[in-house]
């Protein structure tokens, strides 16, 4: 059983009183290390709001993201945590009915303002969606893709890179001998490590993980988690994930969602053991979603 | 693989805003927005050459409208290039003649093909047979009017000219419509009938993707009901994709309106017109493509103002079959 | 222990079987008569007609066809070289116009214009286009080229076989194009990629197969195209210029003249060029079909 010692309230959306301590906790321990809230903020949102057209669906939400952990987004469906997600990296801008308001700081710059050029934007904070997609071209080319688009580097280098992201992603040793081959031509499973190398092999600041595994059978889904505890010592990692029980092995820290709102946010030790509202609570034990 | 010590440098460096080399975001925003540029111009080019047809015609036509009047050039059946009067009565009936004869024809025999192929054929064979029914798209038209001569016309004129006209002589309005004074296997049937040949491959598989895109739940409920296919194919599937279907006719019309060189092998070409639909016609296409070359003047201008009456019939027909056919999937 | 259930009396059923009326049958059977019957008209036809093109067309093909000019009027022999090397040229004019400004104008309407005013209005003006008489092209190049310039050129009739290929090809980028799954392209923004970008690629190289079927498919359309050639590149008997103006000798026009002409061998070459054409086109859509079929079988 871990504690978190450099935090002892959970932060939540708005001051609460503590509730009293709940039956006994459903998870026993996480295992994902200690949740560190001393490191440095590297993402900061503040008061956010989202509109699809006139639908509001995510309403001022205040959170931070610690640098080198991974925090997930956990909650019922509807909830908005893929969309918060995705204002990351304003995947949203390719849709011209959503706009967001609000500041996000990405180590200091913020990411909203006009100012900002979306597509260098995008090179700085990586994606993997839920679907493998595999670009129509090699493995090499996949993986070489968002590394050639902003840095000029030799063949040399660009080789050198490519079996880097690959490593990274615990690939290159079943592709090594096929790099001229089809992306397009590997399992599910192998497909979303080429997704992840070709993320990481841009070196990005941020690193965002839309359900990565809900496409996935059960090993490959395992072999994804343990990828995503090995990059966390370098990147940093927000994860939306509608299996709790996987928020409860990866993250840190979790933030539950719902309607939009932000309802808690904390070490998920913390947020799994002894949450603080009660809706979190319920969500936890499958009363609802 | 990459040591622990230069992990610890990369995350510190992370932290800083990188400076990225060579590649700048603006070069890539330049082409970002030249590659836009370009494929919008494009698109513009498309409306514009439709906008330089329609311009094209009237302008060229004017001379003659003016002349004669819109409506007076529509009726009159005079062409008389000596005395520089035209009128395009007989070029728009047989032109009009033409093209519905091969509807008459046609449809049916599309609509059969459409529904043997969606209903009927085994597995095995809808593939062939989709394929050669495609590829009769694909002939080209002058290909059909060399057929349409040399190797319809004369069975034409001796096993149906002849003997039709044989037991109609003398009687009342067939003795006209089907009589053939010199049955040479030409004229307006013998165009109608190729038009027909031609269309029948657009209206056949316009009407099979339809028929193909009606679900499977609807065709199986009514059979499960106990309908004959024939039933199957009147109650349910012809009303279901019933717009469309009268879309993929209109496309058929539009095509059968505008075809010229099948036409100008088999349609004779006098520039009168007759009562009998054996006898040779002409067409607006046809008419165009005989002169147009050794026109000068007035006559020019006669031709392409009938040019600008085939634009005007064939766009209207064209905008209501595009209208009633929702587009057909790519499969 | 189980034991055998005692033997159900058994009923009559109420209404008694044989129901379906003998018209319904007549008329389904005779519906599916008709239908047999038209596919095999349509069958038997394209039958009739390729038998008789290879019938007439081999017995008049001969190496001299490749490599002879067109005959004089009543002179002997001849061949249609000219005639052949005069159409490979003006499509491969018309398909190189074409090709540009039908895939960018198809991506513009898949990728940037999609739902808004100009794009629907383009789609609709192009499919109008897709089936307009090709004799009114001509015409229409023929004011705008032929009279100016004083003269036919080959340039006048690639250009007219440039506007009767771009609709082809811009309908069958845009619906190819629509295929790609928007997933693929969010994943090439997400690296920071701009919209030209995801596009030349990640989209074109998704919708290759199809982009080139459609280009192929536009070919073998304008390859056999005689109406808008009348009037903007004709014909000619010798070896055209090679600046392309005045008339160049091309192959459907060659069939036209020479088919209803009376000199037997012309019409004999009439026949040949026939079936040259023919067996391009016909080879050229089944390759497309074959394309098509590859890619969506994938």
């Amino acid at each position: 059983m871990t504690t978190a010692p450099a935090l002892s309230q959970p932060v939540t959306g708005a001051p609460q009183p503590p509730e009293a301590r709940r039956a006994q906790p459903l998870f026993a321990s996480t295992s994902a290390g200690v949740a560190d809230a001393g490191a440095p903020v590297r993402l900061a949102v503040m008061k956010l709001d989202f509109f699809y057209g006139l639908f509001h669906a995510l309403k001022n939400i205040t959170m931070d993201f610690y640098d080198r952990q991974v925090t997930a987004l956990i909650g019922p469906s509807g909830c908005g945590k893929s969309t918060l997600l995705r204002v990351f990296n304003r995947i949203y801008s390719l849709y011209p009915d959503q706009r967001a308001t609000g500041r996000i700081t990405l180590d200091g710059r913020d990411i909203l303002s006009a100012a900002i050029d979306v597509n260098e934007l995008r090179s700085r904070v990586g994606m993997v969606f839920q679907k493998p997609t595999p670009f129509p071209m090699s493995i090499y080319d996949n993986v070489a893709f968002g590394m050639r688009l902003y840095e000029k580097l030799s063949k040399a280098e660009v080789d050198e890179r490519v079996e880097g992201a690959l490593r990274k992603a615990a690939l290159w040793d079943e592709v090594k001998d096929k790099l001229k081959q089809s992306g397009m031509g590997l399992s599910g499973g192998q497909q979303q490590r080429l997704c992840i190398a070709r993320t990481v092999a841009q070196k990005p600041e941020l690193i965002l993980f839309d359900e990565p595994t809900s496409a996935l059978d059960p090993i490959s889904t395992g072999k994804i988690e343990e990828l995503i505890e090995q990059l966390r010592t370098e990147f940093t990692i927000v994860i939306v994930t509608h299996n709790m029980q996987q928020a409860a092995r990866i993250s840190q820290f979790t933030a539950f969602m719902y309607l939009g709102e932000l309802i808690e946010f904390g070490p998920t030790s913390t947020m799994f053991m002894n949450p603080m509202k009660k809706q979190t609570q319920d969500y936890i034990t499958g009363r609802f979603g | 693989m990459i040591e622990e010590g230069r992990l610890a440098t990369l995350t510190e460096e992370a932290a800083i805003a990188r400076p990225r080399d060579a590649i700048r975001p603006s070069s890539l925003a330049t082409i970002d927005r030249v590659f836009r540029f370009a494929s919008y111009a494009c698109t513009l080019l498309v409306l514009l050459v439709l906008l330089g047809i329609i311009g094209s015609m009237v302008y060229g036509g004017w001379p003659a409208f003016r002349e004669f009047g819109f409506l007076g050039f529509l009726s009159s059946s005079t062409w008389d290039v000596n005395n520089d009067q035209y009128g395009a009565w007989p070029a728009v009936a047989g032109t009009l003649a033409s093209a519905g004869l091969a509807l008459l024809i046609g449809v049916p025999i599309s609509l059969g093909i459409a529904v043997y192929l969606t209903q009927l054929s085994p597995g095995w064979l809808k593939g062939p047979v989709s394929t050669a029914i495609e590829l009769l798209a694909a002939v080209p038209s002058i290909i059909y009017g060399m057929w349409g001569l040399f190797v319809f016309a004369p069975l034409f004129a001796r096993f149906v000219q002849v003997p039709v006209s044989n037991v109609v002589e003398g009687l009342p309005i067939v003795g006209t419509l089907l009589y053939a004074r010199v049955p040479s296997g030409v004229g307006i049937l013998t165009a109608g009938i190729i038009l027909a040949l031609m269309i029948i491959p657009f209206i056949a598989s316009v009407t099979r993707d339809m028929l193909d895109q009606i679900p499977t739940v609807l065709r199986e409920s009514a059979y499960g009901i106990g309908c004959t296919t024939w039933e199957v194919v009147r109650h349910v599937l012809v009303p279901q994709a019933g717009v469309s279907i009268i879309g993929a006719i209109m496309l058929g019309l539009g095509r059968a309106l505008g075809e010229t060189m099948a036409v100008t092998f088999v349609v004779g070409n006098a520039n009168r017109l007759s009562g009998s639909i054996f006898d040779p016609g002409s067409t607006i296409a046809s008419r165009i493509a005989n002169e147009f070359n050794e026109a000068i003047g007035m006559q020019l201008n006669a031709l392409i103002a009938l040019g600008c009456i085939l634009f005007l019939v064939t766009f209207a027909v064209l905008i209501v079959a595009r209208i009633l056919v929702s587009r057909v999937k790519v499969h | 222990m189980t034991t055998v259930p005692a033997a159900r009396p058994t009923t009559e059923a109420e209404i008694p079987w044989g129901r379906v009326r003998p018209q319904r049958q007549l008329a389904d059977k005779t519906m599916k008569v008709v239908c047999i019957v038209s596919t095999a008209i349509g069958v038997f036809v394209l039958g009739w007609i390729l038998g008789m093109l290879a019938w007439q067309g081999l017995t008049s093909l001969s190496p001299r066809v490749f490599t002879q000019v067109m005959p004089g009027p009543g002179s002997e022999g001849g061949g249609l070289a000219n005639a052949i090397v005069g159409s490979l040229i003006l499509t491969f004019l018309g398909i190189a116009v074409a090709t540009p400004v039908g895939v960018l104008a198809g991506t513009y309407l898949a990728e940037y214009g999609k739902t808004s005013k100009l794009a629907e209005v383009v789609r609709f003006i192009n499919d109008i286009l897709l089936s307009a008489p090709s004799i009114l092209i001509g015409l229409f190049v023929y004011t705008l080229m032929v009279q100016p310039m004083g003269g036919y050129s080959g340039w006048a009739g690639g250009v007219a076989l440039a506007i009767i290929a771009t609709p082809v090809i811009v309908r069958t980028t845009e619906d190819m194009l629509r295929l790609v799954p928007n997933t693929l392209r969010e994943a090439g923004a997400a690296l920071g990629a701009p919209p030209a970008h995801v596009i030349i690629n990640i989209s074109w190289r998704a919708a290759r197969a199809g982009i080139v079927t459609g280009i192929l498919l536009a070919m073998a359309r304008i390859a056999g195209e005689t109406a808008p050639l009348l009037f903007t590149a004709l014909n000619n008997t010798f070896w055209f210029r090679p600046d392309l103006f005045g008339g160049v000798s091309n192959l459907p026009v060659t069939i036209y003249q020479f088919a209803l002409s009376p000199y037997p061998n012309w019409q004999e070459l009439a026949w040949a060029g026939a079936l040259l054409i023919t067996v391009t086109i016909l080879g050229l859509s089944v390759v497309a079909r074959f394309l098509i079929k590859k890619e969506v079988s994938r």
